[in-house]
């Protein structure tokens, strides 16, 4: 520091002045931001178009965009030519698609913010229990055959298991206003323990067809998702996204830690409350009815984060998107990897996800420098 | 209260699981005025510190900024009010420098004060000598990088009364002196600053006024050459302790009752 400036007041005005012309840099980023977002956007139309035309009955891309258009009173784009093409368009294929999107943006975006509200790169509703907690919830509708609010009752008990072991990890894994990851693992450990005692539990008291039930909905699927289930997951997938965008510029400030959060004038308490509540709601939204889809949440804004920077207002986004994305193309694989057998998406995000938390693990232990 | 005071504990005291902390403290704090906290280990300024930022409510007295009670100002507003840099500096993701800086800035969003952001940072980063660190991730800096970093997001948040935990513990000498000689600036150009530091010759360089912290009491306050005597210190410190003359300025140096392992400066022809 060998030249000392001049102190600048203490409370800055607006000055006409010396205010520097928007940097080259700056442009950049917008461009990387729009570039980022679009290429994404555009990645989720055609993982959508192939998602939805691939299966037992093959539909060309074409056909589908043709058949869309059609639907929305345009008349462009050839119709699909097989007599029940358009049939297995709008009654299986296309809820399915829709569903997949919604659910991986959800749990994507529920990632995203989970890490940023626990300072803590791992965080995730997967890894530290809060889709069981919901699935728990869920199972007991299954089970005890409730239905108060008709198809929303699913949802309406996940979104409740899922806040009541958000607050619960919340409140066991934070001391001094961290989350170390050793005791959010351990939290999650413990916190799983407990729900899949609880889904024994459940099962045990079910009859077979509920037992059936619970089983499918733990290994996660997206078959037989129907049009009435979008229509209750997508109001809360895409108003949790939008609560998450409105959110995510104080996130960013969270990652100095709470008080230094609090000194740059963040209501930590409450932004940390309000965020929890949007994880659950959008972990409800995605477990009510394709059950348990792990470590979406985990990968996705990692991934984003290698790309983007750990921004929360590209990564918030980003994630959502991506997520989609990578749901979509996942559920697609897990159709046609085999053929006329479906398997469950959630093993197969469990497979990939498994390794991938471990890396992370190392990775995090090494920075870290110990299990801190 | 006068209006001149800045920031001010009245009787404060601080008990925690039945340890009490601080007790009957009064601090004021003036702009224009740089009050240096000294104090044993466990004194208790941290706590003060936390106190005087609003993080720690006190369990006996109150806090007053600009004549209000500090418990009162909604988070936002305390934060154009009052910055704060802390001992341990930490971040949870990825930032570059130039963003944690920025971050300094985020009370003033949606104010007229948001067009000279990048000024005040770009200004920031240059005082706080980081400003070649600006493209440089934030966890792989070392200690007294990030140290200085924070400093810049100190000086960013551009409020009158600033308070720092130890902001020279991880710095080198040449930084220790800059980084003081900053803040001296921009105390002289109004603001007032609470700084809690171990080094007392660096207190007595640069405090206006020094204010001792001993088992959590107020144990003398007032300028430095009436505060940092021999005999004041060797009791607070429990350790004998000199106060000696040196170009002009104040330089407390610990007695060391063996040998010194390198001859002395009277000895040297």
């Amino acid at each position: 520091m060998t030249a000392v400036l001049p102190a600048t007041e203490p409370t800055p005005g607006p000055s006409g002045t010396g205010r520097p012309a928007p940097s080259r840099s700056g442009a950049r980023v917008l461009a990387g931001r729009v570039g980022l977002l679009g290429g994404l956007g555009v990645a989720l139309l055609v993982a959508a178009a192939f998602g939805a035309g691939h299966g037992q009955l093959d539909v060309p891309p074409g056909e589908v965009v043709g058949s869309l258009l059609h639907r929305l009173g345009l008349d462009w784009g050839p119709l699909p030519s097989h007599p029940q093409g358009e049939n297995t368009l709008w009654q299986v294929r296309f809820p399915r698609v829709a569903m997949a999107a919604l659910a991986g943006a959800a749990l994507a975006t529920a990632g995203a913010l989970m890490q940023g509200v626990f300072g803590n790169p791992l965080a995730e509703p997967g890894v530290v229990g809060v889709s069981s907690g919901a699935a728990v919830a869920a199972a007991s509708v299954i089970v005890l055959d409730l239905g108060f609010a008709g198809t929303w009752t699913v949802a309406c008990c996940a979104f409740l298991g899922g806040l009541v072991t958000t607050v619960l990890v919340y409140v066991l894994s934070r001391d001094g206003g961290r989350t170390e990851v050793v005791t959010l693992v351990l939290t999650g450990i413990a916190l799983n323990a407990v729900t899949s005692a609880g889904l024994a539990f459940l099962m045990f008291l079910g009859n077979t067809q509920a037992r059936e039930e619970i089983v499918f909905w733990q290994l996660g699927s997206l078959n037989g998702s129907r049009w009435e289930q979008v229509g209750v997951v997508a109001p809360l997938a895409l108003g949790g996204i939008l609560v998450a965008l409105l959110l995510a510029p104080r996130l960013d400030l969270l990652a100095l830690g709470d008080r230094a959060a609090r000194h740059v004038g963040v209501d930590v308490e409450r932004l940390r409350m309000g965020t929890i509540v949007v994880v659950a709601v959008l972990t409800a939204a995605a477990v009510s009815f394709c059950g348990i889809i792990a470590f979406v949440g985990l990968v996705v804004p990692h991934l984003v984060r290698l790309v983007a920077g750990p921004g929360h207002r590209l990564l918030v986004p980003a994630s959502a998107l991506g997520g989609a994305v990578l749901l979509v193309v996942a559920d697609l694989w897990a159709r046609t990897a085999i053929a006329y057998a479906d398997l469950p998406i959630g093993m197969l995000t469990s497979l990939v996800g498994g390794p991938f938390f471990f890396w992370l693990l190392r990775r995090a232990r090494r920075t870290a420098g110990g299990w801190a | 209260m006068t209006a001149s005071v800045a920031i001010a504990a009245r009787g404060v005291g601080v008990t925690v699981e039945g340890h009490r902390i601080l007790e009957g403290v009064d601090v004021d704090v003036r702009p224009g005025e740089l009050l240096a906290l000294v104090g044993p280990n466990g004194a208790g300024k941290s706590t003060l510190l936390g106190v005087l930022a609003g993080d720690t409510t006190p369990s006996a007295g109150a806090v007053e900024l600009d004549g209000g009670p500090l418990r009162r100002v909604p988070t936002r507003e305390l934060a154009r009010l009052r910055a704060v840099q802390l001992q341990k500096q930490g971040l949870a993701f990825g930032f570059r420098v130039e963003d944690v800086v920025r971050m300094g800035r985020s009370p003033w969003h949606r104010t007229p004060a948001e067009d000279d952001d990048d000024r005040v940072v770009a200004e920031s980063m240059a005082r706080a000598d980081v400003a070649t660190l600006a493209e440089r991730l934030f966890p792989t800096l070392s200690g007294g990088e990030q140290a200085r970093t924070s400093f810049a997001r100190l000086l960013a948040q551009a409020a009158p009364v600033l308070m720092l935990d130890e902001p020279t513990a991880a710095l080198d000498i040449r930084h220790q002196e800059a980084l003081l000689d900053v803040l001296r600036c921009t105390v002289r150009a109004g603001s007032a600053a609470v700084v809690v530091l171990h080094d007392l010759s660096l207190a007595a360089a640069y405090a206006d006024r020094v204010c001792v912290l001993a088992d959590g009491r107020v144990r003398a306050d007032g300028p430095p050459a009436e505060v940092l005597t021999g005999p004041m210190l060797t009791e607070v410190y429990g350790h004998p302790v000199d106060v000696v003359e040196h170009a002009g300025h104040l330089v407390v140096v610990p007695v060391r009752s063996h040998a010194p392992a390198v001859p002395t400066l009277q000895e040297v022809p």
